[in-house]
């Protein structure tokens, strides 16, 4: 039983931390763009102050808009970002200094624009669930993403690649856009279907027509990603939406055939690209041996000799010359922030990644719905993945691929892609961390189970008794939540008589404070999915609750009350323990828990 | 759902952890290679932006290193004001073409990475400050540098100024010259131009006629001989053979007097005063080959003296083999007699000829030449510091009998446009046809006791006729300005 994944309804908002967080990561960034004018000019930059006044003011900003829509966000998101951003932004301030080519005149506007769009998520966007509803025009939407640079007039081939399309002179990656849209359609289709996935075979008598149905999506995303790579030449964008894929396909399912499935394919697809096509045998050589190459690894051996002139503690802000490597400013930014800041400075970037990512999937454990859940998972892991993918790249720990670094990269795609990201986060983690109503059993234990009718038996009579006992009025003791698991709790209807009409008002008032009365009502998508039965919602004790928030007025107490408890067997009078049952199995009712669970009043 | 997040969570740390081992494993197995390969141009680069000392002469700054303009790759530029005039000294530092000069020589010292200056750079790093480079110290006498240039103005030459008493060169021009400046600078395009310019340009300004470059010495080798003969039992009284013409043995070639030398004898003192031919012809040819390289190699031929600047060496009846190394030649009569008055096997750089007075100066010891007196580290430590070599060229004796008829030369000789009043000048001039029909080589190499200097003018296109006298009259001005300036 994982108690850490179930929210305590006391998780402070603490949007005080998080402000002065972010101003000292703010700090960060901004002293690097002063020690590079100091380091080089031994003199402060002439527009200082204004860029440091914009620069704490989008801070304040943006901390502002979570306070307001999501104030029980995750308090650490934010400031990592900021840390992130604020050091990518002074390299490529640092690198344009050298570097005449380099005009950032478009990112920093799309710095800007990228926190427009991460306000207007928050505000709008009250509850990631939303996106769950149209599985298959999302999936439809990120497809069209990813394919658009292939089409012809519109994609622009830069550096071998094809992954931009110009639009209206602009230059975009729609990639790093359908990296997002794929991750809400992966995680809507494989909730709606996951229990096809898990149990196909098993379930139908028709074997191999469930197989083919069951593979169908992840033969279609291998055969996408193929695409990608052959015809955009994009290594990395392939090789990020297979993984994406199938992690979010295991995640759904908790079965290894999907990862060692995909793993054949992609090391299919792998040796056949390795076989035709030349561009991804040189990243090969490139990586395993550029000193035999050394007039054609340029790149990456000058990353190399870029990050060993900066050694252990670099050489300083804008002391180095990262200007020497092609394309420090986009694949390679992160030796290039490595030569300056040191192999120490360019761990700690893998760390404030690393603590980006985490704090996603921390979402992900605690949250109480599938599609949740699979989202933040598939957010995380793809934005991990990522930097995986380009630091390591760039570190010759992989053969490089180009993806951008997130938030250090020149790009605005990029930029606001990930700052959609981030957005995302943040919603996903109010919504996981505001204190609820009406506490749900954890998710996290849900297995996908086939349940016997013993079991379900055993669950129905075995752990209710004891919760039961509990008197109205008494708070429940955690001791007294036995039974295995407790995912398996019945649905509250099955005692609508619990309590007495005589209850204590302090019952009543067990919604958290700061929860208008009118707002505990949950609404219909915090039903558990592919349960269509919608229920009145319930006071703590498990009355059904009017739309004020008073107790319905209680059904005749026809059963014996409290002091009976004692007596479970005697309880189970006109139960409707048909209800469980209707469904199939491994799919419990985890999301209907009875709220005078220990977990409610804990 | 949790249990295969959590399986999730694990992967994704072990990628963190791979990117942290890889660059883990980077700093302790990658980067001493990297950082020593020669292909790195980062460590090019940052050898080249270096603090790098100054180069002084006396208390003026002749290279330094300066804050380069901002936006550049590099933070410094490399600076020589009055760049054309101490080219020959300092030579360049470029980027593009590397270095040369004692840019090139002391690179270690002046950017600080020298051996001994180890114990500084780990000061500096620990403290902080910017590593700087060691000073050089130059032995050249700014104001003879310049009125040295000034006199030899447009024309092809160049001037070397010793104190015979220590060695040190008070003045090392060549003439045209270049601005290193425009070999330092970052603009690289503007470099390659500027390169390629001084290449294509015809007085090849690029050429250091002071001491990487040799000519026949026409007459001025007739020291040498005399010394030679000195030696052998001569005295400048001794009466030598002076026909109006000398037929050289087994060769048609008819070797006449360039001056009014008679057509009997002369005393030695006398034929170097008038410079005759045929004397030195005939005394030559009587001393023999082994005689003669022997005493040329005690004033310094057929080695390299002034490694600060990569001289080249002075040859007399040798000559460099294909290794560089530099071997005996062993002349037939005839080139025996032509290399005695400085015409055939025999080429020499204007700081050799004034090498040879300056042995004679000094009383028959030669002391070694040097052009850097002193290094210093930043905190005035004494990195290097210049010893005196002396070596015996001549008897005590010969010396001063030789330096009697040298004054003799300029008194009443082919040398007496370098007269000054007050001050005893003694030299010897020189004329060298090195092709027919183009103008002569004008040589002089001179010495004064008060004060104890010695000057040597060499000047590549000397106008007029191919005489001594003439040779006199143009470099002898030259000659009796600088030892006045000395005085």
């Amino acid at each position: 039983m994982a108690v850490d994944a179930i929210p305590a309804p006391g998780c402070r908002p603490r949007r005080n931390t998080e402000l002065v967080l972010i101003l000292v990561a703010q700090t960060v960034g901004l002293s690097a763009y002063l020690l590079t004018h100091l380091f080089r000019d031994n003199a402060l930059p002439p527009a200082w102050l204004p860029v440091a006044a914009v620069w704490y003011g989008l801070g304040v900003a943006t901390s502002l808009v979570v306070r307001w829509r999501a104030p029980y966000a995750d308090p650490v998101l934010l400031p990592t970002v900021f840390a992130l951003l604020g050091l990518g932004l002074s390299e490529l301030h640092r690198l344009s200094l050298g570097l005449t080519e380099l005009n950032l005149q478009f990112h920093y506007i799309a710095a800007v624009l990228g926190l427009v769009c991460f306000a207007a998520v928050v505000i709008i966007l009250r509850d990631p669930r939303r996106l769950q509803v149209y599985p298959y025009f999302l999936s439809l939407v990120s497809f069209v993403l990813l394919l658009l640079p292939l089409v012809p007039g519109l994609g622009v081939e830069v550096n071998g690649s094809r992954i931009w399309i110009n639009l209206f002179g602009f230059s975009l990656q729609p990639a790093e856009i359908a990296k997002l849209v794929l991750a809400a359609s992966f995680a809507a289709y494989l909730t709606e279907q996951r229990d096809l996935l898990a149990q196909g075979g098993r379930k139908f008598l028709g074997v191999h027509l469930t197989r083919v149905r069951d593979i169908g999506p992840i033969l279609l995303m291998w055969a996408v990603s193929l695409v990608i790579m052959v015809y955009e030449k994009d290594l990395g964008t392939s090789m990020l939406f297979f993984g994406l894929f199938t992690v979010m396909l295991y995640v759904a399912t908790n079965q290894f055939r999907w990862l060692v499935c995909a793993a054949g394919l992609a090391v299919a697809g792998g040796l056949a690209a390795w076989r035709l096509f030349p561009h991804v045998r040189r990243r090969f050589v490139y990586w395993l041996d550029p000193f035999s190459v050394p007039d054609d690894a340029t790149q990456i051996l000058s990353a190399q000799y870029g990050l060993a002139s900066g050694g252990l503690l670099g050489t300083g802000w804008g002391l180095g010359r990262p200007g020497l490597t092609p394309f420090s400013f986009n694949d390679m930014i992160s030796t290039s922030l490595g030569e300056e800041i040191g192999i120490v400075g360019l761990m700690g970037i893998i760390v404030l990644y690393a603590l980006l990512a985490f704090r996603g999937l921390a979402c992900a454990l605690r949250a109480r719905d599938g599609f949740t859940k699979l989202f933040a998972t598939g957010l995380s892991f793809g934005f991990l993945l990522q930097v995986f993918a380009i630091v390591g790249g760039a570190t010759r720990l992989l053969p490089l691929t180009g993806l951008t670094s997130p938030f250090l990269s020149q790009g605005g795609s990029s930029l606001v892609a990930n700052w959609l990201l981030v957005a995302l986060l943040v919603v996903i983690s109010h919504e996981v961390r505001r204190p609820h109503p009406t506490a749900k059993t954890d998710l996290a234990e849900e297995e996908t189970m086939v349940m016997s009718a013993r079991r379900l038996r055993q669950v129905a009579v075995g752990p209710v008794g004891p919760l039961l006992a509990v008197a109205p009025g008494q708070t429940p003791q955690p001791a007294d939540r036995e039974g295995p698991d407790g995912e398996d709790v019945p649905t509250a209807p099955i005692f609508p008589a619990a309590d007495p009409p005589s209850r204590p008002p302090e019952r009543q008032t067990a919604t958290p404070a700061g929860q208008p009365p009118g707002q505990s009502s949950a609404p219909a998508y915090e039903q558990p999915f592919n349960q269509p039965v919608e229920q009145p919602p319930l006071t703590p004790s498990g009355q059904p609750l009017a739309p004020s928030g008073e107790p319905l007025p209680t059904p005749p107490a026809d059963l014996p009350s409290a002091p009976l408890a004692g007596q479970p067997s005697t309880r189970l009078t006109g139960q409707p323990i048909a209800q469980p049952t209707d469904q199939p199995p491994g799919l419990p009712s985890d999301r209907t828990a009875d709220p005078a669970s220990p977990e409610a009043a804990r | 759902m949790n249990r295969p997040i959590r399986l999730v969570g694990l992967v994704m740390s072990l990628m963190v952890f791979a990117l942290l081992a890889n660059l883990t494993y980077f700093v302790v197995g990658r980067e001493p290679a990297l950082a020593a390969d020669p292909a790195n141009q980062r460590a090019v680069q940052a050898d080249f932006d270096r603090q790098r000392g100054q180069i002084l002469a006396a208390s003026t700054v002749i290279a330094e290193t300066a804050p380069a303009a901002a936006g550049g790759a590099f933070s410094r530029q490399r600076v020589y004001p009055n760049g054309p005039l101490y080219a020959p000294v300092t030579g360049y530092y470029s980027y593009v073409y590397g270095s040369r000069g004692l840019e090139h020589s002391f690179d270690k010292e002046l950017a600080g990475t020298a051996a001994d200056q180890w114990w500084q750079r780990l000061a500096d790093t620990l403290a902080g400050r910017t590593p700087v480079g060691a000073t050089v110290q130059t032995t050249i006498d700014p104001v003879l540098q310049q009125l040295a240039a000034e006199k030899l103005g447009d024309a092809k030459g160049a001037v070397v100024v010793l104190d015979p008493s220590t060695g040190a060169v008070r003045a090392l021009v060549s003439s045209p010259s270049y601005d290193p400046n425009k070999l330092a600078s970052h603009d690289f395009a503007a470099v390659e131009a500027a390169w390629s310019d001084l290449l294509a340009d015809p007085g090849k300004p690029l050429s250091n006629r002071a001491a990487r470059e040799t000519y026949p010495p026409g007459s001025t080798a007739k020291l040498v001989v005399a010394a030679a003969a000195l030696a052998a039992g001569y005295s400048p009284d001794s009466l030598i053979d002076t026909p109006a013409t000398v037929q050289l043995p087994n060769s048609s070639s008819v070797l006449p007097n360039a001056s009014a030398c008679g057509n009997s004898q002369q005393t030695l003192a006398n034929a170097l005063r008038l410079s005759c031919n045929t004397s030195f012809a005939l005394l030559g040819n009587q001393l023999g080959a082994e005689a003669l390289r022997n005493q040329a190699e005690k004033f310094g031929f057929n080695r390299t003296h002034l490694d600060a600047i990569g001289d080249a060496a002075s040859v007399y009846l040798a000559r460099p083999d294909d290794k560089g190394d530099i071997t005996p030649v062993e002349p037939d009569q005839a080139q025996l007699m032509m290399s005695s008055i400085g015409q055939w096997e025999i080429a020499a750089s204007p700081l050799q000829m004034a090498l040879v007075a300056a042995a004679i100066a000094n009383d028959g010891v030669l002391m070694e030449p040097y052009l850097v007196s002193e290094i210093r580290a930043p905190n005035l430590n004494v990195l290097y510091s210049h010893e005196p070599q002396p070596s015996q060229a001549m008897e005590p004796a010969d010396a001063q009998a030789l330096q009697e008829m040298m004054l003799g030369v300029v008194a009443s000789g082919t040398g007496t446009r370098a007269q000054l009043a007050g001050t005893a000048v003694g030299g010897k001039t020189g004329t060298a046809e090195w092709q027919p029909g183009q103008p002569p080589y004008a040589w002089f190499t001179a010495y004064a006791h008060d004060p104890d200097v010695v000057v040597a003018v060499f000047i590549e296109s000397a106008g007029g006729e191919a005489s001594d006298t003439a040779a006199g009259q143009l470099t002898g001005p030259i000659v009796r300005d600088l030892i006045a300036a000395t005085r």
